[in-house]
């Protein structure tokens, strides 16, 4: 079976910073695949890199057997959607849910706009109580779940999620998780998440990539992580960090 | 009936709308009930519908023909009971002529903002969401544009170009854009790079929907306010051309000119020359109330959180 | 230890023009030289709590309690001249957020230097050292590279940081941090954790810790707030959190996902109204 996405010696370079150095992954189709790592080491950058929002300067990416070149063309937006980390930034703030929802349908000339966005929000259990809300009429939760409808609405097959939940509090954000995995189970989906809270990733996640500097550090399976098999000491030291503060004597 | 106004008004601002209409309708209220709330802003709204409505009814107000005067009996007569503003060298009425020339005010001003707003929100948001060398060229044209006062470049497009209101209007647009390019590059500059632009791109927009169909409509506030704004210095930079001969020619009863031909008896019959003065203040001091009760009522930033 | 902070039935209404909207319904609390934790659902009001006693509420919100004391200083008879000299130097926030509250066509250098030189008189190059220097303390690797950049060049943690960074270099006696690490990767978040608590240590500064995440709360902070609905419902030693009574902060804890579990779905919520009460 094709990979649904296989990036190959991936490098991002800003000016002469390296975001990212010769990175490779494969991601299998409805495989949910967890990134996790150092702040400022490259996740967002990888995600966003694959979406064409960062510029590739060597490596390549195959989505679903295809290989994409420079620029993106408009199909390849049918394929993979994003998530944002931040929903209070990822909603425009002058649009309200129903022109968000209809954007992506318009440009790709969809003609039941009508039926699509009144299921895409009862799949997020919105509701149509929503659906003419501006961004600032709605909570954290609310938005995320927005932002969710939005990336489904054109039916991707590759959901990219840059940390969906941290700016949720937990009740929340085990909601998002909970419809995150509904989507994925009902949709087939293939997921490629990042998250900096390890419970998340091993919970959403069966694989994910330790990642620091703009390097890979290991690979695991989310099983590893429970029983504490892993080899590097960065990991260690994530794993250790995980169980919260310790004042030193 | 108070019944049905508050059922209309919950109708408007309940936050679960059920129509694209009602959301917009309900926006609409609430930015015309922060407006509402700043009684000089009203005052200068209402300013500024007077000035609409006597151009509308020019015919119908004017006591007398703004052109064709009494030069035997009438010239110069104090302000009376038959000439309420006195008449001017011409035997004009004064009352006539500024009633008329509140068409020519307002025509100057609407083909202005009409011209300017649009060219300065096109090349500012172009300039801001390109970047690079389109920006960089982009802003040095309006930095040259801007570094000319803008009465003296007005002054030399008319010089090119030839005196007369037509003129006038066009020079007066080439010189008032800059201003609203550097405004909405600013603003564009922020939005630029946020996650909600980003995730239009993901959608598949191209660069031109993304510029005119999400970035346009966050500058727009902030424009308009300023157009509003510079209504005042628009009226002023048309009657300071008018005043020097360059603007609207002789017999038009544009304002600017009425207080240059004015200006030789204002010792004697001073009211020849302070009524257009008069009319000018009393639309600038409205424009400028109106742009700063709209400066509150559209502030992107309080409808957001 | 000094009480920093008195808080007495501090209460934030919005009115808005469907009706009152009341953030924070009659909080109370003392802050002495120590870590306080308030967490809470999203909308509980733990924000409007720390705007408040910031001085940072809109300016439409009614503010009312019957004690709001910092120092001696009664923060609610203060002139708008006296709050703003308090806040940033003696009273710092780090404000949720922090791709929305830094500027977007300023460098992060940039920025924290003019917060440092509105609060204190040093040269530019001093400053600029000084910003260096705060970078590096708040783990940012390169903080040569880091400080020319702008905010949407750097990733979602090194902005958060950035912002900590603005905050910490006037040396506040009071910190109110509203989520400072909810971005940041578990290690840095302890790194970021270990120079809050240092400053409460060695400084006697106040913290005021405002988080979402009660793992991190129950092993940071000295005692907790629990939120709902813009109360209190529970007040408790944060080592004491996993024992706690509410529903409602039973409930917050047990839906979060832990490694080497296997709950799926999560539980989540089930708010009961005479929680509201
Ligand atoms: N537009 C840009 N220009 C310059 N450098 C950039 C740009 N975007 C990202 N970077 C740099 O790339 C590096 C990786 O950033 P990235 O956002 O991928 O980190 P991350 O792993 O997602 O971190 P976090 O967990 O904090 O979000 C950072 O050092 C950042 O400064
Ligand atoms: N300007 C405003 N007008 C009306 N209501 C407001 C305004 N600002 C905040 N609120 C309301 O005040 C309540 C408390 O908000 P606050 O920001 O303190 O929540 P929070 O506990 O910090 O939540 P989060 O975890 O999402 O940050 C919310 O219900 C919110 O809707
Ligand atoms: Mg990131
Ligand atoms: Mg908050």
């Amino acid at each position: 079976m094709t990979p649904a996405l296989a990036i190959d010696k991936l490098r991002v370079v800003y000016d002469d910073f390296i975001a990212l150095k010769d990175v490779s992954l494969t991601v299998a189709q409805g495989e949910s695949f967890g990134l996790v790592g150092e702040s400022g080491s490259g996740k967002s950058t990888l995600l966003r890199a694959v979406a064409g929002l960062a510029p590739v300067t060597s490596g390549t990416i195959d989505v679903g057997g295809k290989r994409l070149g420079k620029t993106r063309e408009k199909e390849f937006y049918r394929q993979v959607q994003m998530v944002f980390q931040d929903p209070y930034g990822s909603l425009h703030p002058r649009q309200t849910v129903d022109r968000l929802l209809l954007e992506p349908l318009d440009i790709h000339g969809f003609a039941d706009t009508e039926k699509r966005i009144q299921r895409a929000l009862d799949e997020v259990g919105l509701g149509s109580g929503f659906r003419f809300r501006y961004s600032h009429q709605l909570s954290g939760g609310q938005r995320q779940r927005v932002a969710i409808a939005r990336a489904l609405i054109l039916e991707p097959s590759v959901l990219l999620l840059d940390e969906p939940t941290s700016a949720l509090d937990a009740s929340v954000q085990a909601e998002v998780l909970n419809l995150l995995e509904q989507i994925r189970r009902n949709r087939k989906l293939t997921f490629v998440m990042v998250s900096h809270d390890l419970g998340v990733i091993t919970h959403m996640c069966e694989r994910l990539m330790v990642m620091q500097t703009g390097e890979e550090v290991e690979r695991l399976e989310a099983g590893d992580l429970a029983s504490r098999k892993v080899t590097k000491d960065y990991t260690r030291n994530l794993l250790v960090a995980s169980e919260g503060f310790v004042r030193e004597p | 009936m108070s019944d049905t106004v508050m059922t209309r008004r919950e109708w408007l601002l309940t936050d679960r709308p059920q129509s694209r209409l009602q959301a917009r309708l309900g926006r609409a209220y609430l930015t015309w009930s922060r407006f509402a709330a700043n009684k000089l802003a009203v005052i200068g709204l209402g300013i500024i519908l007077l000035l609409l409505f006597v151009a509308a009814v020019a015919p119908l107000l004017a006591p007398h023909s703004p052109y064709i005067g009494d030069l035997k009996n009438a010239r110069l007569l104090a302000p009376s009971a038959t000439n309420w503003l006195g008449t001017d060298d011409q035997g004009r009425d004064i009352l006539s002529r500024l009633i008329y020339g509140s068409r020519l005010t307002l025509q100057v001003i609407v083909l202005v903002a009409v011209i300017a707003a649009p060219i300065g929100l096109l090349v500012g948001t172009a300039a801001g969401y390109a970047g690079g060398w389109v920006d960089a060229v982009l802003m040095r044209i309006t930095d040259i544009f801007l570094a000319f006062p803008k009465l003296v470049l007005a002054l030399a497009f008319v010089a090119a170009l030839g005196p007369g209101i037509e003129n006038a209007i066009i020079a007066i647009a080439l010189t008032s854009w800059p201003p609203y390019a550097r405004i909405a590059r600013a603003e564009t500059l922020t939005v630029r790079n946020s996650d909600y632009i980003a995730a239009v791109k993901l959608m598949g927009a191209s660069p031109m929907r993304i510029v005119l169909r999400h970035i346009m409509p966050l500058c727009i506030s902030s424009l308009i306010v300023r157009v509003t704004l510079d209504m005042a210095g628009i009226i002023l930079t048309a009657a300071g051309l008018g005043f020097l001969g360059l603007g609207a020619q002789p017999p038009l009863p544009e304002w600017g000119a009425m207080i240059a031909s004015g200006r030789r008896f204002i010792l004697d019959q001073w009211w020849v020359a302070a009524a257009p003065g008069a009319a000018i203040l009393i639309v600038s001091l409205g424009f400028n109330l109106l742009g700063d009760g709209l400066r509150d009522a559209l502030d992107t930033r309080s409808g957001g959180q | 230890m000094s009480t920093l902070l008195h808080v007495e039935d501090l209460r934030v209404s919005f009115p808005t023009r469907t009706g009152v909207v009341e953030a924070v319904r009659g909080v109370s609390f003392a802050l002495g030289q120590e870590r306080l934790g308030i967490v809470g659902e999203s909308g509980s009001g733990k924000s409007q709590t720390g705007r408040a006693i910031m001085g940072l509420t809109p300016l439409q919100a009614e503010i009312k309690a019957r004690r709001l004391e910092f120092n001696g200083i009664d923060l609610l008879k203060a002139s708008a001249a006296e709050r703003r000299a308090l806040r940033g130097n003696r009273i710092a926030m780090i404000l949720q957020d922090p791709k929305y509250s830094l500027d977007p066509v300023m460098t992060i250098g940039r920025q924290i230097v003019e917060t440092l030189r509105t609060h204190e008189k040093v040269g530019k190059s001093e400053a600029r050292a000084r910003a260096l220097d705060m970078l590096a303390a708040v783990q940012i690797r390169d903080p040569k590279r880091v400080y020319d950049l702008y905010p949407h060049e750097v990733s979602g943690g090194m902005g958060q940081r950035a912002m900590i960074a603005m905050m910490l270099i006037a040396g506040p006696e009071l910190l109110i941090a509203d989520e400072p690490t909810s971005a940041l990767d578990v290690t840095v978040q302890l790194d970021i954790l270990r120079i809050l608590d240092r400053l409460v240590i060695d400084r006697g500064m106040g913290l005021i810790f405002i988080s979402h995440d009660l793992r991190l709360v129950s092993t940071f902070c000295d005692r907790v707030i629990v939120m709902y609905a813009g109360k209190i419902v529970e007040e408790l030693k944060a080592s004491e959190l996993s024992q706690a009574k509410h529903p409602y902060t039973q409930g917050l804890l047990n839906c979060m996902p832990k490694i080497g579990e296997n709950r799926h779905p999560l539980p989540v919520l089930d708010r009961q109204p005479e929680w509201l009460l």
